[in-house]
Parts: structure tokens; sequence; C-alpha cells
């Protein structure tokens, strides 16, 4: 994108850019101008403003939903399929771009992750990052080996279950410590509730090794 | 604040008045079929029989001739050294790939072929794969042209969702061989859908069941006012009716050799033996057994199937496909009684015994109202229909395999994992291992494993030009990004420095732009003339679109002209759309750039007069303290 702003201060002052097709002006955050209905290239927002909704952990999945599928519909390459080429580009862009806060915001894991990140928090959810937390470790390693002496469908059922109570507990915990801006507690949640994930998708497939035929 | 959408002005979309229709194709492993959109209802084009299956099988004559379809299969079984079928079950793969299916596959394989793509021996020729495919295409382009008499050059192609980057790569290749733009490839169990949905106003969670002859898929979609979003998809890329076929001719083959007191099948009666299953496997979708004879050389023996006898031959195939399905049921995170409606898709899911296990998996009877055979072209075309005149519906994919790299030990790091929503693109740092390493071999794999050797190899290349600095001081930041028709391309940065290295990416098993365009000079005599039509024509829909765009801005702003201003303008405008007019693309792009010249006073007095009425909207705003910027 040529943006105004590198070279002109009063553009960028006033979120103005040049719209590529008519050339006029055209806000940085516009996804068409309002003069010629050119697309434009996605802006520098965060996740929640590009989607339309609320900074909070609390996420209405269904409005969530609602937005993103409004925004695509309006900016999809499939909108774009028969335009030119710099039009194309730009409407797969915006398309990324929306994807990109769909995910994040739609997997709490990665919500909680990410509203830490804007507040200068990293949690690494992706690695293997060492637990330093013995009280983690110790539940980690408790459901692990209940886990592994799960004799029946039922019994692994049970674990399941008791991981998704937990999931669900941790994910209202969460929510309280970001609202109470207790960003400490809040990184540990987040990091316990990685785990958390971890052991509920470790039962989930043990029980569909236990009941499904061997191939 | 909320974000608001700005409602785009009424630009119209650049008139394509100079394009024939744009069609669905979906071209099978089996049988291709076409769709055309005829205002707005999807049409199949059929043959004088009514049938609208174009088999898949192309013939070559020593004297040139290739035929395609019904009558290139009549010569499968006298001159099977000339004939190709099942040729989808080779896109992309290679020499490697090969080998593991040797024996089962009715193909005669060029060995001594170095590395890259697979080639097959036919008719005295050596052909790739993506030729084979393109000789189909160009067919069924002819015999739409023919029925539509109208010029056909764009089309939507339906490949697997399970298809791999390097199948899909060699999908498109094999489109543009055959002078077909590909507007969007999508996936078969997404066009099924997008055909269901026309006809109901679904809503809920879907599944699409597609059994091909070569390939099985399975996606479970979301369907909301009229978007289809895919939650989860998988399959087998070589798993089919085609595997039900050879369980049967294998069995009549065992019972042959006992009958006649045989030690060995000659290819003949194996081909023999091969066409008479998949009659009697047709025969079982509808009897409870029946009797077959195989005379090859004048020795007959008799087979007797019954449906029991059938339903145990191909029930191991069958169940691999219902643990894929509760696989991806598990992906999606959706418990098999929740969903609202199964779609069969394919031919091979005509057979009870498949029936039956969907059912039983799912708790209820699976949709079949729309011809299996059909359903994927019909979808094809309405996403014609809507990729090139509009459309309410929107179809949201996914990328149904993982994308990652190789590091240290042979252990892939996943970059793109499956399942996640397209177009995307994410990146990923790596380092250098030694100090002052200068290049770095980049191993770009596709696949759900953990080791390199058992993921499928897409691409690999070099960056080099690191500027030297001790181990593990580098940033090498991999960009992988998948577009919306799920093809990735790769781009590699070193982000201490700077150094971006232009990244030649070499296909393990496609073709490189080289032999892309030796096969476009040998397949069409008039390529360079098409591709200057194609130009030209680009070039006059961007001319439109500028001149609408700058009468858009007229119409707010051309207070800020003086009427002599105004009239340089117009002017230039006019000379652009003499331009246009004419067919020489040169003196359109330098009656663009005329145009551009004559209207910049223009555009930087409308950005100063933008600037200062939202400078003065900042101020208020910033008095309400509501503009958070970030």
């Amino acid at each position: 994108m040529n943006m105004v702003s590198e070279t002109n201060p009063v553009a960028a002052g006033a979120a103005l850019h040049p719209c590529w097709s008519c050339k006029g002006p055209v806000a940085n955050r516009a996804l068409f101008c309002s003069v010629c209905g050119a697309v434009q290239g996605p802006g520098a927002v965060d996740h929640f403003t590009r989607l339309g909704i609320a900074e909070t952990f609390e996420v209405d999945l269904r409005e969530l939903e609602r937005q993103y599928f409004g925004f695509q519909r309006r900016l999809h390459p499939d909108r774009f399929a028969s335009r030119t080429p710099r039009e194309r580009a730009l409407s797969q862009q915006q398309a990324v771009a929306l994807n990109e806060a769909y995910e994040t915001l739609r997997d709490p894991l990665k919500r909680a992750a990410y509203l830490l990140r804007r507040r200068g928090r990293t949690v690494d959810i992706d690695g293997a990052a060492t637990v330093n937390d013995p009280a983690l470790l110790m539940e980690a390693m408790e459901m692990r080996e209940a886990l592994a002496d799960a004799e029946s469908p039922a019994d692994v059922s049970k674990i399941a279950a008791k991981a998704d109570a937990e999931v669900l507990a941790c994910q209202c915990a969460i929510s309280g410590a970001l609202g109470a801006d207790d960003l400490d507690r809040a990184a540990n949640l987040t990091t316990r509730l990685k785990y958390l994930y971890k052991l509920a998708d470790e039962a989930r497939a043990r029980k569909a090794k236990m009941t499904r035929p061997m191939l | 604040m909320l974000l608001q959408l700005h409602e785009p002005g009424e630009t119209p979309a650049p008139h394509e008045d100079e394009r024939g229709p744009a069609v669905g194709i979906d071209l099978g492993t089996t049988n291709s079929v076409v769709a055309v959109p005829v205002d707005g209802l999807p049409r199949v084009l059929r043959d004088d029989k009514g049938s609208g299956l174009v088999p898949s099988v192309v013939a070559y004559d020593e004297d040139g001739t290739v035929l395609v379809g019904t009558e290139a299969r009549k010569l499968l079984l006298d001159r099977p050294e000339a004939v190709v079928s099942s040729v989808k079950r080779l896109m992309g793969r290679g020499g490697g790939d090969v080998k593991a299916l040797a024996g089962t596959l009715p193909f005669d394989l060029d060995t001594e072929a170095e590395g890259g793509m697979v080639r097959l021996k036919v008719g005295g020729r050596t052909l790739t794969p993506v030729e084979i495919s393109a000789d189909i295409l160009r067919e069924l382009k002819a015999r739409t042209e023919a029925q539509l008499d109208a010029k056909v050059e764009q089309a939507v192609i339906t490949v697997p969702a399970y298809f791999d980057d390097a199948a899909r790569t060699a999908t498109k290749d094999a489109a543009r061989l055959a002078g077909l733009e590909v507007l969007r490839l999508v996936n078969e169990p997404t066009a099924a859908a997008l055909a269901y949905g026309l006809d109901n106003e679904t809503e809920g969670v879907y599944a699409v069941y597609d059994l091909g002859g070569g390939t099985f898929d399975i996606s479970i979609l979301r369907m909301e006012k009229g978007v289809f979003q895919v939650r989860a998809t998988g399959g087998d890329a070589a798993l089919g009716g085609d595997d039900f076929d050879h369980a049967i001719a294998e069995h009549f083959l065992a019972e042959r050799r006992a009958s006649l007191g045989e030690e060995t099948i000659t290819p003949a009666e194996a081909k023999q033996a091969l066409m008479t299953a998949r009659l009697a496997k047709e025969c079982l979708s509808n009897s409870m057994g029946g009797e077959w004879m195989i005379e090859v050389d004048g020795k007959r023996s008799r087979h007797f199937l019954d449906r029991d006898t059938l339903d145990r031959l191909i029930a191991p195939f069958v169940d691999r496909t219902v643990a894929i399905c509760q696989a991806v049921l598990e992906d999606a995170d959706v418990e098999p009684g929740l969903v609202q409606g199964v779609v069969l898709v394919g031919g091979s899911t005509r057979v009870p015994l498949v029936r039956t296990k969907v059912a039983a998996l799912f708790g209820r009877e699976p949709l079949s109202d729309i011809d299996p055979d059909e359903v994927v072209a019909v979808g094809a075309a309405l996403q014609a229909e809507a990729l090139t005149r509009g459309s309410d519906t929107l179809l949201l994919d996914v990328t149904p395999l993982s994308l990652g790299i190789e590091t240290m030990g042979g252990i892939v790091e996943k970059v793109i994992p499956r399942n996640t929503p397209i177009p995307v693109a994410m990146a990923q740092e790596f380092t250098t291992y030694q100090d002052g390493q200068a290049a770095m071999l980049i191993h770009v794999v596709q696949g759900e494993r953990e080791m390199v050797d058992q993921c499928r190899s897409l691409a690999r290349f070099v960056l080099s030009g690191i500027p030297p600095m001790t181990a593990g001081a580098a940033r090498i930041r991999v960009t992988f990004a998948v577009d919306a028709d799920g093809l990735l391309t790769v781009s590699a940065q070193e982000t201490t420095t700077g150094v971006e290295q232009q990244v030649a990416v070499k296909p393990s098993y496609g073709l490189s732009e080289d032999e892309m365009a030796r096969m476009l000079r040998d397949s069409m005599e008039h390529a360079k003339e098409d591709m200057e039509v194609r130009l030209l024509t680009e070039a006059r829909v961007e001319a439109r679109r500028s001149i609408l765009a700058l009468q858009s801005a007229l119409g707010v702003d051309s207070d800020l002209l003086s009427a002599e201003e105004r009239q340089v303008i117009d002017e230039a405008v006019s000379g652009a759309e003499r331009a246009m007019a004419g067919d020489d693309r040169a003196a359109i792009q330098d009656a663009m750039e005329r145009l551009e010249a004559a209207t910049k006073p223009f555009a930087e007095r409308r950005m100063d007069r933008g600037i200062r009425s939202a400078l003065a909207g900042v101020n208020v705003e910033r008095l309400e303290g509501s503009l958070g910027d970030d």
C-alpha cells in the first residue's frame, strides 16, 4: 500500500491515505473507498476492531461468527474473481486478516494469549515451554496416570468429563483475572488452560482408540 | 468503537461481454461432467444418448489422433497400450510415490525419467499426467463450445478436498494447457454442498461423504444464511470404487485359477476380470446376486457372486472411510448425532453397503436426491456463476493437510495446521545452526506426521545471502500463504538485517516453468496470440475501472476544477476511450498514463480537502475521547 503517512505527517494525523484507485482521500481503516467503491487493503487494527466486537475475554461466539461472515461476504476473494489483479490481491489480504482475527478470537486459549499480548504479556501457547508451577505439574501427572490406568471407555469418559469441567472453570477464572487486570494470574491460568486442553484431547483420543475398530 | 462498513459506490463490475459463459467441470477419476449455468440454473451437458458422464479415458493413436471418452474406453481391451484411464490418481505424483503403487495401477510408467513428475508411456509417446488431463479438458471444452455455440474460456474445476498442493497445481496447469482460465479450484464436497444448498434453505451442520472412483473425501460444513463454512475435512486420495473392483476381480481370478487349474494369469485375463468385476458391482447395487462369465483365449470360467460375498470383499475399504469420518468429526468437534444431513457424492455411494454403513454412523438416512455423479459439476457451475455474475452465497473452505518445514533431525515444524480457513498467511521464525552460515535449505512438506520422510515433500529451495552471524543469531522468517484455491506460495526473509531473498521454489513433483512453457508452445499453435488477447482484455478491464473511478471522483469533487482543467481531463478520458475501442494494448497503456498525468492535480486537491475536513473531525472526536486508533 502506498501510504501517505510515510511522507505526509498531516495526512498521518488525519488517518487518511489516497485511494489507490481514484486517488482521493480514504480513511486508513475503511474497507472500501467511499467515492469510487474500490476495495482497500486491510488496515493495521487489532483483531477485535477488525471484526467489530468489544475487546473482552467473554466473546459471544454467535456474534463473532455473524460479524466474521458479514465481513467475509463483502471482502472474500470470491467476490472479486472477475475484477482486476490489484483488487483480487487486496481482497485476498483482507480475507487473510479476517481469518487470522477469527481463528484467534474463537479459540479461548488463543484469545486469552492475544489479550495478554495486547497488555504486554507473552504466554507461549504453541511450543512446549517448561512449566514451573508444581501444582499444575502434579495435577497433569495424576490425570495422565488415571488415563493410563483407565480400562473401560466409561472410565475414560469420566476423566474426559472432569477435564472438560476444569477447562470451563479455568476459562471463568481467566475472565475474572483479566477483568481485575491481574495479569500475573491471567498468564498462569492461560498456561494452565493450555495443559487442560491437552489432557482433554488425550482423553478423547484414548476413548476413540478404545471404541473404534482397529484398522 | 465498532468498525463500520462503508457502502461501496455503485461501480459496476467490468463488462464480461467479451467472454463466453464460465462453466463448472468435475474432472473425475472415472468420469468427468460439465455443467453450465443457464439463467441461474445449472444444466449438465449431455451427449445424444442423454448421458452427462464423459469417461476420463484417453486413447492416443499412432497417427497423432487423440480420442477422449466412450470411444477411447472402447479401445481399452483391444489396444490397452494406447489407452490411459484413471490418470487423476497420478496427478502431482512423483516417481517414488508411484513405485509404492506399482502393479496396482493400469499404467506403463517411464521409470527412466529423472525425478520430478511421473511420466507415462502410451501409444508410442511419453506423457505427463498433466498433459493427459489437459487432453480430457480440451475435449470437454470443445464439446461444450459445440453445444452452446459459444467460446468457453473460464471454468471452475473441482478437486478432491484431500488433494495436496502438488495435485492442485497439476490440475491448474492442465487447465492452462487446455486453454482454460481457472476461476477457482473448488473442493468437491464443498461444491456438492453448494448444489444441495440451492433448493433448500438449509441451516446447521452437514456432512458430505464423497466416494469416487479413486478418491475419498469427507467434509463437515456449517451452513448459515448462504454461508457454507467448512469446519473440517479429511479423506484418502487413493481410496475409492476402483479398490472395490480390484477386490472383486481378485476373487474372480482366484476362482478362475481353481476352475481352470492354471497357475498364472495373463494381463488380458486380469483386464477382463476387472471389467467383469465392475459390471458385477454395478448389478449388485440393485439385485441380490448374479452370475458372470470370463472368457479369454477361448477359456471360459463362470462366477457366481451374491450380495453377502460382495459386502465381505469390500468391507475393509468401507470401514476405512467410516474411520476417517469419525476422525474428521472429532476434528470438527461435532458428535455424529448432531449432523443434520448427510449428502452422498460419487458413483461409489450407490453401493448398498456404503449407504448402510454411512446411515449407521450418522444415525440417519443420507440424502441423494441429486444424482451423485452430477452433483459436484452442478455445484461447480453454481460457483462459476457466483464468481462471474455475483451471488448471495459464500464458500469458506479450509486447508485439508498441515503445512510445515523440515527442521533439525528431520522433524517437521508445522506452520499452518490442517483445517485452517483459507486464504491464510502465517509466518514462522527459524535460525542458523552454524557460525557464519550463509545459506539455508528450506524444505516444505505437507502432512500430519512428525517426521519429514512420512510427509509429502512439496518443494525445496535455498535461502542464500544470509549475512555472517554467530549460530542462532539470524532470524529467518518463512511465510506460507495459501490462496482461495488452496495453493501455496512460500517466501523467506532474514529479519535482523532485512535481507530478503527472492526464492525460486522448485516443486518436488511439479512441472517447472520451463517445462510448462514448452508444453504450452507444443499444445497451442496460437498460444502467443491467445496470450496477447488475454493481455488486451485485461488492459481494457483495468482502463474501464480507472475511468469509472475517476467519474465517481468527479461526481463528488468536480468543484475543485476550473472549466479549462475539466476540459483537459475530459479530453484525456475521450482519448483513453478511443484507445480502448482499438486493439492496440500499448496505445491503451499510453492513453491511461496521459489520463493519470492529467488528473494528478485533481487527486492532490482532493487529498488536501479530505485531510482538512478529516482533521476538523479528528479534533471533535478527540474532545469526545472516542477515537482510539492502533
